[in-house]
């Protein structure tokens, strides 16, 4: 196995120094081991040390490394090198205002998912030990706790990118959904209350635009569908 | 440059398992804290974490905490302090209850309570059997729990700083904490941060390695402030290398697998582990599987076209167990390793992990150094948490499972002795040196005006490589000897980087620039402790000290069963007693043996 080349076009924006962004041609040399992108963007990154784009975990499970890869949200640490047409191109996560090169202002989005009151609520005294749960009620979380925050979902929703300021979005209604679905969790009442507006929850159009980029395969479609269904269950 | 001030009752530098448990009780007790964490909560590298958190429940099988505090006392080859094992192992169901109650999403038992699995080295009755003692949510433990911690610090209204990375530590004349010196990324702005309380929950150093399950955020920042301020660091020669990441890739694969019913194959499909650990087996503690590892491959029983790695295979579980309590591993072994684990067995590698060692604490979260005649003198205002402190309950080798439960009991046990001593009056907010700030402002001048240099990712993989080498599984006298004379070199060369990049503006490159001089604290301080421990102990085994009548499995109880302090000041070493005496009279102590599986 010998090293090959991989041609990058990455978008290049520092407010410090640049008058406005630009598409940064840059290749660089890859060792056979460097299957994933984010490997990629950390040789890129030795030759070029002003390229700030964020990463931590390199396994999928942090959701730092979220970006616009060839025109798709992705984790750049998941994605196969393989699988990517050259020269790869890089943007940030539309939607979001750019800091500076690949990095976005994710205030808006963590905005979102604050408003959804994010925690458990059980008002009863806590037991001595643990609250039970059969596993079939704790089945119920499965596909919805897993979500690691990265937002490649929401920056993917037209929905979003129209209305991000009143819009919860896919990863704040999955969030939403992960509470109202949990047995634990006596808040459901108020948590419908909460996203029962116009815009909260029904901005949504089911394009599925999220359930097709989400790097841990989770299906906020499916849970903002359950979330309608109790709304109107509710209402009858 | 101006340098603004802001003053709290406490700082928590990191927001990972130990540092949000200590800001959830700071925050629920009302006093003013500030949480300063390089990345988004979410994103510290508890969240990383697979297997379980340890708590003897005995949802499953029988269990107590004193087996627990066996097994890890002898996990850790009798180097932890069994105060603070006693500590950790009683107050675990209370801290693990407490999350479920936080809404953290266990996986369950059949009658509605946490699942438990089993895990290395622990055991039901002092050593008998595999005992069931690992609380699991599926096989993203680090997951959720970092997820539910964060969202009830959400509800306790806790007060973060996010992307600001904390630079040095601020000690008076006296030599009492007052605070730290940050940056905030996003604007390149340096602050100081004032307090009557500092806690580090930093995380660890694993990126000191080449190969490692760490994330690229591990770089022991809070080891290197500490060192820089004249706090000695602890047992730093113990490194755990866990048995299985993925050959060539380095990422985690949990020792749950094995709990779950996992098996390590060498090249003639071979249970190997059989011949090493006859008791355990696969569940023996991590030090010993990784050396049974590395000893196949080294004799020429390892697998694949280069014989360098061996094989943990799952193939003979049941696919829905794989697809129900280890889905997250099926994800990994598809991406990292090419396989799908249900129909082939995982190529795996011994791989860097966790830092046994660190700043120094008693079992209260205080960090304790040498005065005069008493080696552990609370420094005013200190206090360290998790994978960043050695309290010491890990020793020379960690129990798996041990480190969430460390995280949860110290971060609230800092959090708790904290309030106390605000609430008692003997912390106060005391005036800040002059000075306060420059240590910090020089080390950004010199990267801001240097002209030439060389590459920080240049300097830091000659470091990792040299780690690797010299600082390894095994560990032999002259690369030891040798690793010291290289990491000095290496030291040499991080005094004089040179970046590129100049902007004020989340300029990654000094972020990186100024990890590499926390990350080399801590080289120097593994290689220079590890030279000088003439003999082998849990994870630190030498060539020189073999398994002797005399000396079993190559331990020197009489002249090493003491803890390592390493000083940044002419990296002087200095030792300290192992607490073999627990906390509570009545409680009996684990006696000293031989450590076999």
């Amino acid at each position: 196995m010998t090293n090959r080349v991989v041609h990058f076009r990455i978008y290049r924006y520092d407010p410090d120094k640049d008058e406005k962004p630009y598409m940064q041609e840059i290749s660089v040399e890859i060792e056979p081991t460097d299957k994933k992108l984010l490997q990629a963007l950390v040789k890129v990154k030795a030759k070029d040390d002003s390229l700030a784009f964020r990463r931590s975990c390199r396994e999928g499970v942090c959701g730092s490394d979220a970006m616009n890869i060839n025109g798709k949200n992705g984790l750049a640490c998941l994605t196969d090198l393989d699988s990517l047409e050259q020269p790869i191109v890089l943007r940030p996560l539309p939607g979001l205002p750019v800091i500076r090169d690949l990095i976005v202002d994710m205030t808006q989005f963590f905005k979102q998912y604050h408003s959804i009151t994010p925690y458990l609520i059980n008002n009863d005294p806590p037991p001595e030990r643990e609250r039970l749960q059969s596993p079939q009620d704790r089945e119920e979380l499965n596909g919805l706790y897993e979500c690691i925050l990265c937002a490649c979902c929401s920056t993917s929703c037209p929905s979003f990118w129209w209305n991000p300021d009143k819009f919860v979005g896919p990863a704040g209604l999955l969030a939403a959904y992960r509470f109202i679905a949990d047995t634990r969790d006596q808040a459901t009442n108020e948590r419908l209350d909460n996203l029962n507006d116009p815009y909260r929850l029904f901005r949504c159009h089911t394009i599925m635009n999220c359930v097709d980029v989400c790097p841990k395969h989770l299906n906020p479609t499916k849970a903002i569908g359950k979330i309608k269904d109790l709304m109107v269950s509710r209402m009858v | 440059m101006n340098v603004e001030t802001y003053t709290f009752d406490a700082v928590i530098v990191g927001a990972g398992g130990a540092g949000l448990r200590a800001a959830l009780q700071l925050a629920e007790a009302g006093l003013r804290t500030a949480v300063l964490t390089k990345v988004f909560p979410t994103r510290s590298h508890t969240v990383a974490a697979q297997g379980g958190v340890a708590a003897s429940l005995g949802n499953s099988t029988p269990d107590h905490w004193h087996w627990h505090m066996y097994d890890t006392v002898k996990g850790s080859d009798w180097l932890g302090d069994q105060d603070a094992i006693e500590f950790m192992c009683r107050k675990a169901n209370e801290v693990v209850i407490e999350l479920e109650h936080y809404g953290m999403p266990f996986d369950r038992t059949d009658e509605g309570k946490i699942y438990q699995r089993p895990f290395g080295g622990h055991s039901m009755n002092y050593g008998e059997a595999p005992v069931m003692r690992s609380c699991a949510a599926a096989d993203r433990t680090g997951h959720a729990m970092l997820h539910a911690l964060y969202q009830r610090n959400v509800r306790a209204r806790t007060q973060f700083f996010v992307e600001w990375m904390a630079l040095d530590l601020i000690r008076d004349q006296d030599g009492d904490v007052l605070g730290v010196t940050a940056m905030e990324m996003e604007t390149g702005k340096v602050a100081i941060f004032h307090a009557k309380a500092t806690i580090f929950a930093t995380g660890g150093a694993g990126r000191i390695y080449y190969s490692s399950t760490n994330a690229f955020i591990n770089t022991g920042d809070g080891l290197g402030m500490a060192a820089r301020a004249g706090i000695p660091l602890e047992d730093m020669e113990f490194w755990q290398f866990h048995p299985t990441g993925v050959a060539g890739a380095g990422v985690l694969i949990t020792e749950g697998v094995r709990g779950e019913g996992g098996i390590l194959r060498n090249c003639n499909g071979e249970r190997f582990m059989e011949r090493y650990a006859p008791n355990l087996k696969d569940l023996a503690s991590r030090d010993v599987v990784s050396r049974a590892m590395v000893t196949e491959i080294n004799e020429g029983r390892g697998c694949g076209p280069n014989k360098d790695y061996v094989l943990l295979d799952i193939t003979h579980l049941p696919p829905e167990t794989i697809l129900k309590r280890l889905p997250g591993i099926r994800e990994i072994a598809i991406q990292f390793a090419g396989v799908d684990p249900i129909n082939e067995p995982i190529p795996v590698v011994p791989t860097v992990h966790y830092q046994m060692g660190g700043i120094p604490t008693n079992y209260k979260g205080q960090v304790v150094v040498p005065k005069g005649d008493d080696l552990e003198v609370p420094v005013v205002g200190f206090y360290a948490a998790g994978e960043c402190a050695c309290a010491s309950v890990h020793g020379a080798n960690r129990l798996g499972t041990n480190s969430l439960l460390d995280l949860l009991v110290f971060g609230k046990a800092s959090g708790e002795t904290v309030i106390e001593d605000i609430q008692s009056g003997n912390l106060r907010l005391k005036p800040l040196p002059k000075d306060a700030a420059d240590l910090s402002l020089a080390r950004i001048n010199r990267l801001n005006t240097a002209t030439s240099g060389e590459t920080v990712a240049d300097v830091l993989l000659d470091m990792q490589r040299t780690m690797q080498k010299h600082a390894g599984v095994f560990r032999f006298a002259h690369l030891l000897k040798e690793g010291v004379a290289r990491i000095l070199q290496v030291e040499e060369r991080v005094k004089h980087t040179f970046i590129n990049d100049k902007s004020m503006v989340w300029n990654t490159a000094r972020i990186e620039a100024l990890e590499l001089e926390n990350m080399i604290e801590v080289a120097k301080a593994t290689m220079i402790s590890a030279e000088a421990r003439k003999e082998s102990r849990g994870a630190h085994v030498r060539d020189d000290c073999p398994d002797t009548p005399e000396f079993p499995n190559g331990r020197n109880d009489k002249e090493w069963l003491k803890h390592t302090l390493w000083y940044r000041e002419g990296n002087r070493l200095t030792y300290k007693p192992v607490h073999l005496k627990p906390l509570h009279p009545d409680t009996q102590p684990i006696a000293l043996a031989k450590r076999t599986y």
